[in-house]
């Protein structure tokens, strides 16, 4: 795969404590290719935003990549300088955050804030700059764009300080656009219309997307493949139809149990007994064994590798997979 | 707008009226005026014959707004002590104090805010680490100390600079200056920094608190995340966001160097209208007293509400001139 | 785990171990404290004791035999042969006696009014807290110096010396009790609306045992810290107003009134009789200064 857009590469994130060395991320790896959707999801606490905050650079002191490579068209970016690495930020790499009404310099009008953003990266007069915001604020939704241009974020509401988000992360055509959980702090009703135009907005420039969210049913309905997350580990990674309809690490299944039907956006992930480890009281070998029905002897003791399943990129972390494979070529060579 | 600024002014002239009812009350109650302004051996019926034209026998309410209106007309009575009328007195002695005041605040305020934003840049440079623990010294140093400390090393071991008085100064329709003579200059460095110091210290440590808690933001990580430079995310976005705080309580500072000029001028016998007051606390010489405290509470009101239509030029959010949230 | 390894190994015990800072801090203000509090016994002189004085002693440099007496003392002499070092242990028992004393004065205070305020709402809490913020929007060694000059104008001229130093600790306590009343308002009012309450004064648990065992035991960490930075700043207004003349007495001598005598000998060269009584109020405000400071980092990791 090396024309993947995104590369992550046993990646890994740590945090030095007064208690030790917490792993956020332990060993991650996986591919985003142009123009691809792919949904990140896990509960709160797997690692998901972390590993955005990563990609872009802006991991929060103490936090540090620990080991690993990231990879933006074959080029590493996980150990640039500071001015080669915010180069990329806006230009090359987009992002979108939680919460809209934060996001936003209050002090700033949304003018002045995307016309920033656009000369950051682009060499064109102020004027034009304009000009290109206004087309941008009228595509992601923003009625009367051209006057509501010059108000302050306070003006708007939350939806549409979201679409404000989406037009400045959108604003120098990055190829990647990392949303984070974008949805989470909105109203139910304008969730999907946001999440809609983030998928639209990137098909149409032909960004791909990393979407976090913890929602299975969102990814359900916009992610092209799914990676699936667990105290820092991917539990499994693969086309979003087949980890769907037919999950095969226990925690995924869990996860699906969770959701009624795939047109009900709204299901959280409740029904898996227990809770995730925190980071500091991860289990020997596999993460999930303490939640797991399906756990023997070698999930306590050696921790699975990603198992490949098939030819479309589908793995799962997991023993029984191992098991089941190694029986299967017993079987055939004997 | 008007609404508010409407209400803010009268919020003001209560405290006013208030602080004018603890001076009022200090006034009249504070020893006897009587035995103060004549001597031992004035009869008593002369003394009453005062009391009654001094108004002493009056009802409370009439006696206060007797007060009052004197006070809004800057009479405050005779100084006990000096014998001279009050106002006289404070404005005689007023530009000394406002000329070391302007100078110390500005000094705090440029070095506060520069060194607050270095040392919140610069987290955890050695160069921060010093600025932060010398400005703990700074804060624990009471403000005569740090006088007296000046003077021992640039007045008396150094010889470089004078240790008391304002030095010759000029005089420009009713006011003083010492900005224009060289022994002038020389003579405000000492008491500029001594008074200014503390107050450098505060607004630094403020600046640097404010800062990082705005670097914290989402909106600063958002402006990170879309690539702005460092400068802009610095200066342009954290900067602006850090002095809407800043704005309200170095304002508040302002009137805390005047208050502060006190200990400032009496350590370098400064002629202002501070060490006036310190000697009216000593001797108890009530309408000194009573002046100096109507004087500050109306500096504080005036510079409190500067402060707060500052506030509400630099955040938007406070401005009522649009609809408050539009969909 | 008994009582001291829980303690050993609690947050504050762990980030105070890792403080280099707050060691030395501790130390310092010990030994200035327990300097203050056993002076007595420690001070090689007994500086008020004006029979044991000899005038020629005066203005020995430290370290150095008097030209006359060729008596040696460790801090020098002042102008009256009194020995540096047993003034400043004196004076830092002065110093720190009004400290403390208005700091309890204000924790006192504060507390009171704060749960006052907190708890019966309505009117009283207007009052009380708009009384405290118009007193907080003046500095206050100003509010200090204001009910200082008050109190001495109804204080008979016969009687000022006598009662200055309670006077002196009353006008210091009223200045700070603002911060106090503030911080347990807020935690009373939350409280308060709490249902566990709601259901005690319901069943009729009396409001002292709510108030002692809930809302005290909630702002016990920020009094703390208010409380250590606020003995700090008692400390400086002290010495401060002393230093102006108008705090405590001169036959009672603190640190400030040490360091306002040394001012007048500093143009004749005797340097020593202010430095260090200097030193020992900056290494006192300052150490305690940064116990504050640590305390307020330890209770609230957050802002480090």
């Amino acid at each position: 795969m090396t024309d993947a857009l995104l590369s992550v590469r046993n990646l890994r994130v740590e945090f030095p404590t007064r208690r030790g060395v917490l792993t956020a991320i332990d060993d991650v790896s996986f591919d985003i290719m142009p123009g691809e959707v792919l949904g990140v999801v896990g509960e709160s606490g797997a690692g998901k935003s972390l590993t955005g905050a990563a990609i872009i650079g802006l991991l929060e002191p103490p936090g540090r990549i620990a080991g690993g490579e990231i990879l933006l068209k074959g080029e590493r970016i996980d150990n640039l300088g500071v001015e080669p690495m915010r180069r990329i930020r806006g230009k090359r790499i987009g992002m979108v955050f939680q919460d809209p009404l934060t996001s936003l310099n209050p002090l700033y009008t949304v003018a002045q804030q995307l016309i920033e953003t656009i000369r950051t990266h682009a060499d064109i007069s102020e004027g034009e700059a304009r000009k290109k915001a206004i087309a941008l604020l009228d595509r992601v939704g923003i009625p009367a764009a051209a006057r509501r241009i010059d108000d302050y974020p306070h003006h708007f509401s939350g939806g549409m300080r979201q679409r404000v988000v989406i037009a400045l992360a959108l604003c120098a055509e990055p190829e990647l656009v990392i949303a984070d959980e974008p949805t989470t702090a909105l109203d139910v009703s304008v969730q999907s219309q946001i999440i809609d135009l983030i998928k639209e907005i990137c098909a149409e420039r032909g960004a791909a997307v990393m979407l976090i969210t913890h929602d299975m049913g969102v990814i359900a309905e916009t992610a092209d493949r799914v990676a699936v997350l667990y105290a820092g580990r991917i539990a499994e990674i693969g086309p979003v139809r087949q980890v769907i309809t037919a999950p095969e690490h226990p925690y995924t299944a869990g996860l699906m149990g969770s959701i009624p039907t795939l047109t009900q956006t709204d299901a959280r992930l409740v029904q898996i007994p227990g809770a995730m480890p925190r980071l500091n009281a991860i289990p020997q070998g596999c993460a999930f064994n303490p939640r797991c029905e399906k756990a023997f002897d070698r999930c306590f003791k050696e921790r699975p590798t990603p198992v490949v399943r098939n030819a479309d990129g589908r793995k799962v972390a997991c023993w029984l997979y191992d098991a089941i494979d190694t029986a299967a070529k017993e079987q055939a060579n004997g | 707008m008007l609404a508010y600024i409407i209400r803010r002014i009268l919020q003001s002239v209560l405290v006013m009226l208030v602080v004018a009812l603890v001076s009022f009350a200090l006034f009249r109650f504070v020893g006897d005026p009587i035995n103060s302004m004549v001597g031992q051996e004035t009869s008593i019926a002369d003394r009453d014959a005062l009391r009654d034209q001094l108004g002493l026998n009056d009802p409370f309410l009439s006696q206060f707004a007797t007060f009052v209106t004197r006070a809004a007309q800057g009479d405050f009575g005779i100084s006990y002590r000096l014998q001279q009328p009050v106002m006289e007195l404070i404005l005689s002695r007023l530009p000394a104090t406002l000329e070391l005041a302007l100078v110390s605040g500005v000094l705090a305020f440029v070095f506060g805010v520069g060194f607050g934003v270095y040392t919140a840049l610069r987290r955890n440079g050695w160069a921060s680490n010093t600025i932060m623990t010398v400005s703990l010294i700074g804060v624990s140093l009471p403000t005569f100390l740090i006088g007296v400390l000046l003077i021992w090393v640039f007045a008396v071991e150094l010889q470089w600079l004078p240790s008391f008085g304002r030095g010759e100064t000029v005089e420009i329709g009713g006011w003083t200056t010492g900005f224009l003579t060289p022994t002038g200059r020389a003579s405000l460095i000492l008491p500029a920094i001594t008074l200014g110091l503390y107050q450098m210290t505060l607004i630094m440590r403020l600046v640097r608190a404010e800062m990082l808690e705005v670097l914290r933001t989402d909106y600063i990580k958002f402006a990170r995340a879309r690539g702005l430079s460092n400068r802009a995310v610095n200066f342009g976005h954290a900067l602006k966001n850090t002095m809407v705080p800043v704005i309200t309580i170095t304002g508040l500072q302002l009137g805390s160097i005047i208050a502060f000029a006190i200990i400032t001028e009496t350590v370098f016998q400064w002629p202002g209208v501070g060490a006036l007051f310190i000697n009216s606390v000593r001797f108890v010489d009530v309408p000194v007293m009573a002046a100096y405290l109507m004087m500050i509470a109306l500096v504080f009101v005036i510079i409190n509400l500067i402060v707060d239509l500052l506030y509400y030029a630099v955040d938007p959010r406070l401005r009522v001139d649009r609809a408050a949230t539009r969909h | 785990m008994n009582r001291f390894a829980r303690m050993w190994d609690s947050d504050i015990a762990w980030s105070f171990r890792n403080s280099p800072v707050a060691i030395v801090a501790a130390v310092i203000a010990l030994t200035i404290v327990l300097g203050a509090v056993f002076a007595p016994w420690i001070a090689p002189y007994d500086p008020f004791n004006s029979a044991s004085l000899n005038l020629m002693d005066g203005f020995t440099p430290p370290g150095e035999p008097n030209q006359f007496t060729g008596n040696t003392y460790l801090m020098g002499t002042d102008n009256q042969g009194r020995d540096i070092f047993s003034t400043i242990l004196y004076g830092a028992r002065i110093s720190l006696f009004v400290g403390f004393s208005a700091v309890v004065f204000a924790l006192v205070l504060g507390i009171g009014l704060g749960l006052l305020a907190g708890w019966r709402g309505g009117w009283v809490d207007s009052l009380i807290m708009r009384i405290a913020d118009v007193q907080l929007s003046f500095p206050s060694i100003l509010i200090a110096l204001l009910i200082f000059g008050v109190a001495r104008g109804f204080i008979p001229p016969s009687m000022r010396e006598e009662v200055a130093i309670w006077v002196l600790i009353v006008s210091i306590g009223l200045s700070d009790w603002v911060q106090y009343a503030r911080v347990v308002r807020g935690a009373a009012m939350v409280e308060k609306s709490k249902e566990y309450v709601q259901a005690a004064r319901v069943i009729g648990v009396h409001p002292a045992r709510i108030v002692l065992r809930h809302i005290l035991p909630n702002v016990m960490g920020p009094v703390l810290v208010i409380a250590t930075i606020g003995l700090a700043l008692a400390i400086i207004a002290e010495a401060t107003l002393s230093f102006l003349g108008v705090g405590v007495p001169p036959t009672q001598p603190s640190l400030g009134t040490l360091i306002r005598i040394g001012q007048q000998y500093l143009f004749s060269g005797e340097w020593w009789i202010l430095l260090f009584p200097s030193i020992a109020l900056l290494l006192l405000a300052l150490s305690v200064n940064l116990l504050g400071d640590w305390l307020r980092d330890a209770l609230n990791p957050r802002l480090r």
